[in-house]
């Protein structure tokens, strides 16, 4: 179909303006010409129009005669194409009214009034994570007196997607960070002739503390969001909501299942960890130190204490719980709509990421204080 | 039918489908179906569940590509002539998906200014007003262009959807089961508006419904899916005489028959 663009010709007469339509007057001929058209027409009346040249004409180009005030003229001829009254009299149907403005603040005021906003909102979290602890605990409490209430096949089944199923990467990433830590502490502590003290290094490090925490990372990123997720899908399917019509509780059947199946899996998780950080410092040591395995292996159960083992393995149940607690949370919290899923899943994995921060800054302050 | 909106009879017809074969692996979905879809008609598309209606749709939308034959839009060999044809065909059609598919994070008015945003060069401000004008097209209130899409009843909804559909005025516009989950009295209302569109804007309509009570209120003729292709295609009164067995169950079963009974009283009660 060939397009015309929209145009129009006026030719001044005593009595008014005599208005000729050109071309195809639809939403995609008309272009900017709604503005022009309008704002020639002002203040004048048309006497006559003339449709000859016009090619086609959509509900677009009717809207723009019906707001210039020429649609009554085209009404008013006697002799007009039917399609073009029809679309005269559709565009004159009870015009739309505008929507109340809302009332528009500025400057200083709204940027206190967002951060007021912000506050509440966050305060809002904090309780409702509270709540949501408080209904958890309340859960568990009731499964230990009730212990039919457990489901030993969805616990396995979530510590096998999100626990075995993470292996690979977890030992990925924690074997680079031993690669990192070994190669920064070589080429340091070479300056001073200490760089055997690269094994001290390497040990205390990853078991004390990169093990467990890039561990919980690795699992906030992956385990937070698949929950969120999972549980927000479900929500939005009324799954969950057929499931409380059934009589089982949402509790026992999505979230319970995640949280033990973490708290099992993320210690295990943590060891392997470990186990590939270890790794990735012998390897380092073994090219760049010329420290034979068996020497730094010998070397690491001589002078680093098990303790720190104890101490990064004690880390990781808490960091499990945060991590399964906070992604259910956020995936019981979706209602509506996909955009929401969407920002409950990204608030899930921030959520989580923060917490593990948080949590290790104070077991570090803990067990210091302890001197441990 | 007033003469104005008669089927031009130069013209191609609104929808062709012509030997179509579906297939998914091994398992034929339609084989040579054909559908000729004439100007200014509106053609409801019937089968069971499961005979492939909406794969039939989502053929002739460009949604899924069939394993042989032909689908011509408005005369446009779907596919064969390059993407700038097909986008052209495009912003002539409309279609209205089963749960209005809105773009969630848009509000209403966007929802409906948004093929205008992609087809057209209007400034934002006349976009807004196009978009509030097809909005109030569709019986819905003015403030509902400031809502969002969650918001929304189910058959607001729909509205909206149509809305969004009707934005660049198109000339064939698809239907999915428009009153699907509508009380009837919004059904019905929903039947209506979607007449008097059809009068005021020209349209050609295909529908995939399973309303009784829309098949007989406004099709011109019914399309019926069976066995892997379209068995008969025709006014539902001569459908009701048809023998083959599925359209006998349909519209002799209890509820076609409440439905007809119904049509009939209303035609009645127009005379």
């Amino acid at each position: 179909m060939t397009k015309a663009p929209a145009d129009f010709q006026m030719v001044e007469t005593t009595q008014g303006v005599a208005l000729a339509l050109i071309g195809d007057w639809t939403a995609e001929g008309l272009q900017r010409l709604p503005e022009t058209f309008v704002r020639t027409l002002k203040g004048r009346t048309v006497v006559a129009i003339d449709t000859d040249k016009l090619g086609r004409m959509d509900t677009a180009g009717a809207l723009v005669l019906t707001q210039s005030g020429v649609a009554r003229a085209l009404l008013e001829a006697p002799d007009q194409r039917p399609d073009l009254r029809r679309l005269a009299v559709l565009a004159q149907s009870p015009s739309p009214v505008p929507p109340p403005t809302t009332q528009q603040i500025h400057g200083l005021y709204r940027l206190l009034v967002g951060l007021g906003h912000g506050v509440v909102l966050a305060a809002q979290q904090m309780l409702a994570n509270l709540v949501f602890y408080g209904h958890l605990i309340v859960a568990i409490g009731r499964m230990l007196r009730a212990p039919r209430r457990f489901r030993p096949a969805a616990v396995v089944s979530q510590m096998q997607r999100a626990g075995l199923d993470a292996m690979p990467i977890v030992m990925g990433t924690n074997f680079f960070v031993g690669v990192t830590i070994a190669f920064l502490g070589a080429g340091l502590l070479k300056q001073f002739g200490a760089s055997i003290f690269t094994v001290d290094l390497v040990g205390v490090g990853v078991l004390r503390e990169f093990a467990v925490l890039i561990t919980a990372v690795i699992l906030a990123g992956r385990s937070a969001s698949s929950f969120a997720a999972e549980i927000g899908a479900m929500r939005m399917n009324q799954e969950v909501d057929a499931m409380q019509v059934m009589g089982v509780d949402p509790f026992d059947a999505l979230v319970i299942p995640r949280f033990f199946g973490l708290i099992a899996m993320t210690p295990l998780l943590t060891f392997a960890g470990m186990m590939a950080g270890v790794l990735g410092g012998v390897m380092i040591s073994w090219v760049t130190l010329d420290l034979s395995p068996a020497l730094f292996l010998g070397r690491m159960s001589a002078q680093v204490d098990i303790r720190h083992f104890w101490l990064g393995i004690g880390k990781s149940p808490v960091m499990a719980m945060v991590i399964a607690a906070i992604g259910c949370r956020q995936g019981m919290e979706v209602g509506g709509d996909v955009e929401q899923l969407g920002r409950r899943v990204t608030q899930a994995v921030v959520q989580a990421l923060f917490a593990i921060i948080i949590i290790d800054a104070v077991f570090a302050l803990i067990y210091m204080e302890l001197n441990l | 039918m007033s003469a104005d909106l008669a089927p031009d009879a130069s013209s191609a017809p609104a929808l062709e489908v012509i030997g179509l074969q579906t297939r998914f692996g091994t398992h034929v979905v339609h084989d040579n179906l054909n559908l000729s879809v004439r100007r200014g008609e509106v053609l409801g598309l019937v089968g069971a569940s499961g005979s492939g209606k909406s794969v039939l749709f989502n053929t002739i939308l460009g949604l899924l590509n069939p394993t042989a034959g032909d689908v011509r839009l408005l005369g446009e060999r779907a596919g064969a002539d390059g993407e700038a044809r097909r986008e052209a065909v495009k912003s002539r059609i409309g279609v209205l998906f089963q749960g209005g598919a809105l773009f969630s994070a848009l509000s209403v008015r966007d929802n409906v200014a948004a093929p205008l945003r992609e087809h057209t060069g209007l400034s934002s401000a006349m976009m807004a007003r196009l978009a509030d004008a097809k909005i109030a097209l569709v019986g819905l209130e003015a403030y509902a262009g400031d809502l969002f899409p969650a918001d929304l009843s189910g058959g607001m909804r729909k509205r909206v959807g149509l809305a969004r559909a009707l934005a660049l005025d198109p000339e064939l516009l698809f239907l999915d089961e428009p009153t699907a989950g509508l009380d009837p009295i919004s059904a019905a209302a929903f039947d209506n508006l979607i007449l008097e569109l059809k009068a005021a804007l020209d349209l050609t309509v295909v529908m995939i419904t399973h309303d009784l009570d829309s098949l007989y209120a406004i099709t011109d003729r019914v399309a019926v899916i069976a066995e892997k292709h379209i068995v008969a295609c025709a006014p539902v009164a001569e459908l009701e005489t048809s023998n083959h067995p599925w359209i006998q169950a349909y519209f002799h079963g209890p509820r076609g028959r409440a439905a007809e009974r119904a049509a009939t009283s209303a035609l009645k009660g127009a005379r």
